[in-house]
């Protein structure tokens, strides 16, 4: 390891991975620290994303999509369904990855551009001069070396810890953490190419059930309810085991996963002189979906971007570094981040009875763009009177 | 004192984002907790799998 890089990364997620590829396409020099002896695992993750999201930044490979989705099914507490689809029948819409492979493939690309990537090795403290940010402790092996940066990205994922050591307070507010189990259930019977929604203040409590195929007769079966709502034997774990049999008696668990999303706002500010968060580290996950696979890659190549010319120009302070922070909320995914958080604090408010009737004014939805906001656009349209109980929210997506 | 069942925990972090004090920090499958903590049962509150408990017992 040097003792100073132009960009130092702390974690190997697919944030700090294509922000370890990018700089390095820049002609950084740049290293990437991972405290995990493996990129990837454990997973924590339920795998799916859009196709045409993941397009912008890596060209799709079987050795890591799991599925293909065409659609997806919203199922209400009293059991009615509605269906999403394309509005072109056949054009499909998302994969289910493996993120063990896909996330390894990040990282080795990163490695195959220049970059330097260290394994079991763990950021412990930040350097700081004056305040500032010039670079970061890093332990490996038991030894401690001092390594300096230029700029420092903390890519430290829903656990990260970088920013409180700065002075910067990234703490998820208990009641916007979304506590999380998954199994991944194999021999079961489950509809292929299309993703399950579960809803319900009894099923999953200011959250939501998810059933994604994986391969023929296996599948993702998880669980994500509000910390608000967990307790002593009412946990994720909980939730999720009778979900499980009740719908997948004859399922057989051959991985249990388990983690945490924020469904938080951002952090107020993502950059500070010298640093910037990027991925879940941001706290940029997506609020009513927990997306955040896209949501990482779009803010690490976007910080890097940033970073390079505040390098080239001599000034890596917070004011040229805002350009980041500017730029990712201005962008489309700032401005879905903003809207879902408002969405997810209406959502959370829905009683059984409201959720029944919302889904079933609606059996199908063909739409253009496969996204949230299409989705509510629709559900208002055919539910006038739902633009008038969310009136403020209807007036700030509208 | 905050314990930590490790027969229990998935070593997952979703606690360590909650803690106000930032005492948790989880290096592998091992969560440690720091003298920062002050009981107040956040992280047990979350955590997925019921693997935090606040107990009497003090700390040796
Ligand atoms: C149950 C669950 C289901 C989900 N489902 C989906 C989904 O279907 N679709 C989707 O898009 N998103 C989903 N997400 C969210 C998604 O997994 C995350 O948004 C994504 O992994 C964020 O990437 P990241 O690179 O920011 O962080 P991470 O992938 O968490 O990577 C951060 C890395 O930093 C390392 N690290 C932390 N601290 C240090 C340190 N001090 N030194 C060195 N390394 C450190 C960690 O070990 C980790 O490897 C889900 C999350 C959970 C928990
Ligand atoms: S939230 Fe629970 S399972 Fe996850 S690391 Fe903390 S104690 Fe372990
Ligand atoms: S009890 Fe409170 S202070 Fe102690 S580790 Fe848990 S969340 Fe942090």
């Amino acid at each position: 390891m040097k003792s100073q890089y132009d960009i130092l990364i702390i974690g190997g997620g697919p944030a700090g991975a294509i922000a370890a590829k990018t700089a390095k396409e820049k002609g950084l020099e740049v290293g990437l620290v991972e405290k995990r002896p493996a990129i990837g695992a454990p997973v924590r993750c339920a795998e799916g994303i859009g196709k045409k999201l993941l397009a912008d930044f890596i060209r799709p490979d079987e050795r890591w999509i799991a599925a293909e989705i065409e659609r997806a099914t919203i199922i209400a507490p009293d059991g009615t369904t509605m269906e999403l689809a394309h509005e072109m029948a056949g054009s499909e819409v998302g994969y289910i990855l493996d993120r063990k492979v896909f996330d390894r493939e990040l990282i080795w690309q990163a490695a195959d551009a220049g970059a330097e990537i260290f394994v079991k090795t763990r950021a412990i403290a930040p350097i700081l001069e004056e305040g500032k940010v010039i670079g970061a402790k890093i332990e490996a092996g038991g030894d401690v070396t001092e390594v300096k940066a230029d700029v420092v990205i903390a890519a430290d994922g829903v656990e990260s810890k970088f920013g409180k050591w700065c002075g910067i307070d990234t703490t998820v507010p208990m009641r916007e953490m979304e506590t999380c189990a998954q199994y991944v259930l194999a021999d079961i019977n489950v509809p292929q190419n299309v993703t399950q929604f579960y809803l319900g203040n009894e099923t999953a409590p200011e959250g939501y059930v998810w059933v994604f195929p994986k391969g023929k007769r296996a599948a993702n079966v998880g669980i994500g309810i509000s910390g608000k709502k967990s307790g002593p034997g009412h946990r994720a774990i909980d939730y999720l085991n009778s979900f499980v049999r009740k719908h997948f008696p004859e399922g057989k668990p051959i991985e249990l996963i388990v983690g945490g999303v924020s469904v938080c706002k951002p952090l107020e500010c993502t950059v500070s002189d010298n640093l910037m968060f990027i991925g879940d580290a941001a706290r940029v996950s997506d609020p009513l979906t927990g997306g955040g696979i896209y949501n990482a890659l779009y803010t690490g190549k976007l910080a890097v971007d940033v970073a390079s010319k505040a390098i080239a120009n001599g000034d890596t302070g917070k004011k040229a570094l805002m350009e980041y922070d500017r730029g990712w909320r201005s962008s489309a995914l700032g401005k879905a981040l903003e809207r879902n958080h408002k969405i997810k604090e209406i959502f959370i408010t829905l009683s059984d009875e409201k959720l029944n009737s919302i889904v079933r004014s609606i059996s199908k939805i063909n739409m253009k763009e496969f996204d949230t906001f299409t989705l509510i656009k629709e559900l208002i349209r055919v539910n006038p009177k739902l633009s008038l109980e969310l009136g403020a929210l209807w007036a700030s997506i509208r | 004192m905050l314990k930590v069942y490790r027969e229990i925990c998935g070593y997952c972090g979703c606690c360590v984002a909650v803690c106000p004090e930032g005492a948790l920090e989880l290096i592998d499958a091992y969560l440690s907790v720091g003298q920062e903590c002050t009981q107040c049962g956040v992280c047990a509150k979350v955590c997925p799998l019921g693997a935090l408990e606040v107990t009497n017992e003090v700390a040796v």
